[in-house]
């Protein structure tokens, strides 16, 4: 007699877990089937698929930026959106439930706003979906797609891009989850790899070298010989690294004191170079001067003078200014244009090797992401949210029968039945609530804080 | 007590492997450990040679193996002083595996004493190898300095900034550096020698007595003494001082134990085997 109630309530039992299986799975799939889970489309072009005019014609300034936002957000097919434009890209990141239409969407309003036709543009745009999405925006911020790799300031540029972006409340609980690990997997790829050391540009290169010879450049005094716009950032470097005094020696003395006075420098005559030999620690030399400005014997003859204290010549101009054979002298160095292009190249060798140290962690990053992106569905979550209930009963349940021994099983199977009715009717509102077919981005923040409020990441 | 002289040999090549990997991997925190592994060899071997005196009551230069021993805790303890004080991380790696060879070499030799020598409790003997040996070890550091400022100046004359390039510092370190240590090595080698001749004169009655080791000795010294009178007068810098710091190096290593094993001379009995 007491086997059959039993063996009902048992099925009753079944019945209320199937139907919160067959619940899931059905709202699953009408999940999948209506494409309800925001989808993350990019879509740019940069200094790889679009020609300069264009990319000079895509460029955002900030205003832009916002007002371009702002119809976006008016766009029923767009849930969040973050634009990025530098001299080199254009990046539009997207959180939509219509792909095609939202492509189609911004497609048509680049066209709109930049008055210009989609098929002028349209090669040169690419589009990428999902993982790869996110693997771009993280290699971009990583300055791992940049024209220099690993040049510093597109981080910067994709932070200001993102501020604005929250500004205009169009970056919702997916992009900004995405722009938050985007500056994390950029501050990773910049600390943990070599990617952005050594200098790649002349000027720099040439400070780099200076260093290696002086030690710190603090107090070493410069002459500049001639003009031109590589010798003078090499200037400007030398003064941010507190240089001494500068020099400046120029055929025309007029144009010497014009140069003098803006590096507050002091303008010498020609005629005067190879006196100031001895009391210079760094030459740059740039001029239009068939001949050597600087040669061995006026080198050779002030060394001892200068008590063998190390000189260092930076020969920029072509044909050359300085005698090579300086290099062979104690503890003189020079330094000619292709010199320093050779020391970039390897330079730049290097960062593409520390590069690839980079793209793995990217690698990680993504994976990372989609762990976290996928959990923000419907379904993971309210089964994530009914497992962590259910063992929290179970063992509550065990701990209390413990101390109930005189209990007979009927009364331990009706406390059980009990717990799982409660459980039942406690989720049933929230489960409710997380699969109602309301606006999808307040889904999203719904998922989200969910998965915060019970720890279901854990 | 072998075993310690076991744990400091161990200490000293774990702290050659942490520089080596600081070398190629350029990570900050190998070269610390580097330090750290040092001073902790450092300090066994200091407990080993004071275990040393504590038994036989003297001290311990009596054989080639304490000597070479005692060289090696030198050049350790004068790299500790020197690293601290420049803050030149790379330095390890000449000094690292120097003492370990030296070390390594000592303990392949008979240990025990020649002869139980009263000699040895001479004030003025002990002060004279103690200055001697530190000088000595700071002239190895500014041989191994030397050794450094010619890799990069190639590196930087010759403009293909392969592997050193980026590892080692600026030549103007590294010449700093060098002279440190050059005028450190100078001061206690001068020093070495005046204490030398007081107990000289106080155990044979004269000062100088033209022992193979002696005049080694001064031709060491007026090496190092031009050395500095150039730098001092004409800017002697660089390139040159590094050569002569290699150089000078080489002459100690012959005066030390060259000297011992080719001439004969009174400072035998420190060498013997």
């Amino acid at each position: 007699m007491t086997i059959l109630p039993e063996a009902r309530l048992k099925s009753i039992c079944f019945k209320e877990l199937n139907y919160y299986i067959n619940f899931n799975t059905q709202s699953y799939l009408r999940i999948r089937l209506k494409s309800n889970m925001l989808d993350i489309v990019l879509l740019g072009l940069n200094h790889k698929t679009a020609p300069v005019e264009l990319r000079e014609c895509f460029a955002f300034s900030k205003d832009e930026t916002s007002a371009v936002l702002k119809s976006f957000q008016e766009s029923p097919v767009i849930s969040e959106a973050v634009l990025i434009s530098t001299c080199n890209r254009v990046e539009i990141l997207m959180a939509t439930e219509d792909k095609s239409n939202a492509v189609k969407a911004v497609k048509s309003f680049l066209s709109e706003f930049k008055k210009l036709p989609v098929p002028e543009f349209e090669n040169s745009l690419y589009i990428h979906n999902g993982d790869d999405a996110v693997r771009h925006i993280f290699r971009v911020a990583s300055s791992l797609d940049s024209m220099v790799v690993g040049e510093p300031q597109i981080l910067g540029q994709i932070k200001e891009a993102y501020k604005i972006a929250t500004l205009k409340k169009t970056s919702g609980v997916v992009l900004n989850k995405l722009f938050h690990r985007t500056f994390l997997v950029a501050k990773r790829v910049r600390s943990e790899t070599g990617i952005g050391d050594h200098a790649v540009s002349i000027s720099y290169a040439a400070i780099e070298l200076g260093r290696k010879i002086f030690g710190t450049l603090e107090g070493k005094k410069v002459l500049l010989i001639g003009a031109g716009e590589m010798a003078e950032l090499a200037v400007e470097h030398l003064i941010r690294n507190r240089a001494g005094d500068i020099l400046i020696a120029n055929r025309t003395f007029e144009n010497g004191v014009a140069l003098a006075k803006r590096f507050k420098g002091e303008a010498i005559r020609f005629e005067e170079i190879a006196d100031s030999l001895q009391i210079v620690d760094i030459i740059i030399s740039s001029t239009g001067s068939t001949d050597f400005v600087i040669t061995r014997n006026q080198v050779k003859a002030i060394i001892r003078r200068r008590r063998n204290r190390s000189i260092f010549f930076i020969d920029i101009a072509v044909p050359r200014d300085i005698d090579p054979e300086i290099n062979r002298l104690t503890n003189s160095y020079v330094y000619d244009i292709d010199d320093l292009k050779g020391v970039i190249e390897e330079n730049i060798e290097d960062r593409n090797r520390e590069a690839v140290k980079g793209e793995r962690i990217v690698d990680g990053a993504v994976i990372g992401f989609r762990k976290w992106y996928e959990n923000l569905d419907v379904t993971p979550t309210i089964v994530a949210l009914r497992n962590k209930i259910d063992g929290i009963a179970k063992a509550e349940i065990k701990k209390t029968l413990q101390f109930l021994k005189h209990m007979s099983d009927d009364d331990r199977q009706a406390i059980t039945r009990m717990t799982n009715a409660m459980i039942n009717k406690i989720l049933h509102d929230p489960t409710l609530l997380l699969k109602s077919n309301g606006r999808h981005q307040d889904k999203s923040v719904y998922l989200d804080i969910t998965r915060k409020l019970f720890k279901l990441d854990e | 007590m072998e075993i310690l002289l076991v744990i400091t040999i161990f200490f000293y090549m774990l702290s050659t492997a942490g520089y080596v990997a600081y070398l190629f991997l350029q990570k900050d925190y190998l070269q610390k450990i580097g330090v750290y592994l040092i001073s902790a060899g450092f300090l066994c071997h200091t407990a080993w040679i004071g275990y040393g005196i504590f038994q036989s009551g003297h001290f311990p230069v009596n054989n080639l193996h304490q000597t070479l021993s005692m060289a090696g805790w030198t050049i350790a303890g004068v790299f500790l002083i020197f690293h601290f004080r420049f803050h030149l991380k790379i330095l390890g790696i000449f000094a690292a595996p120097l003492v370990t060879l030296v070390l390594v070499i000592a303990a392949r030799l008979p240990s025990a004493p020649y002869q139980a020598d009263s000699i040895l409790n001479n004030v003025w003997l002990v002060a004279h190898v103690i200055t001697i040996f530190i000088g000595e070890a700071s002239f190895a550091l500014a041989c191994g300095v030397g050794l450094l400022y010619l890799l990069q100046e190639h590196a930087i004359k010759s403009k293909h900034h392969g592997f050193f390039f980026r590892r080692l510092p600026s030549l103007d370190l590294l010449d700093t550096t060098g002279y440190a240590c050059i005028v450190a090595g100078f001061t206690m080698l001068t020093l070495g020698l005046i204490t030398g001749f007081i107990y000289a004169k106080s155990v044979w009655g004269r000062f100088w007595s033209w022992d193979p080791k002696e005049i080694w000795s001064g031709i060491t010294w007026l090496l190092y003494a031009a050395l500095l009178h150039q730098r001092l007068t004409v800017g002697w810098r660089g390139r040159r001082a590094a050569i002569m710091a290699i150089i000078g190096f080489a002459v100690i290593l012959f005066t030390f134990l060259g000297v011992n094993f080719l001439l004969q001379g009174h400072h035998g009995e420190f060498t013997r085997l």
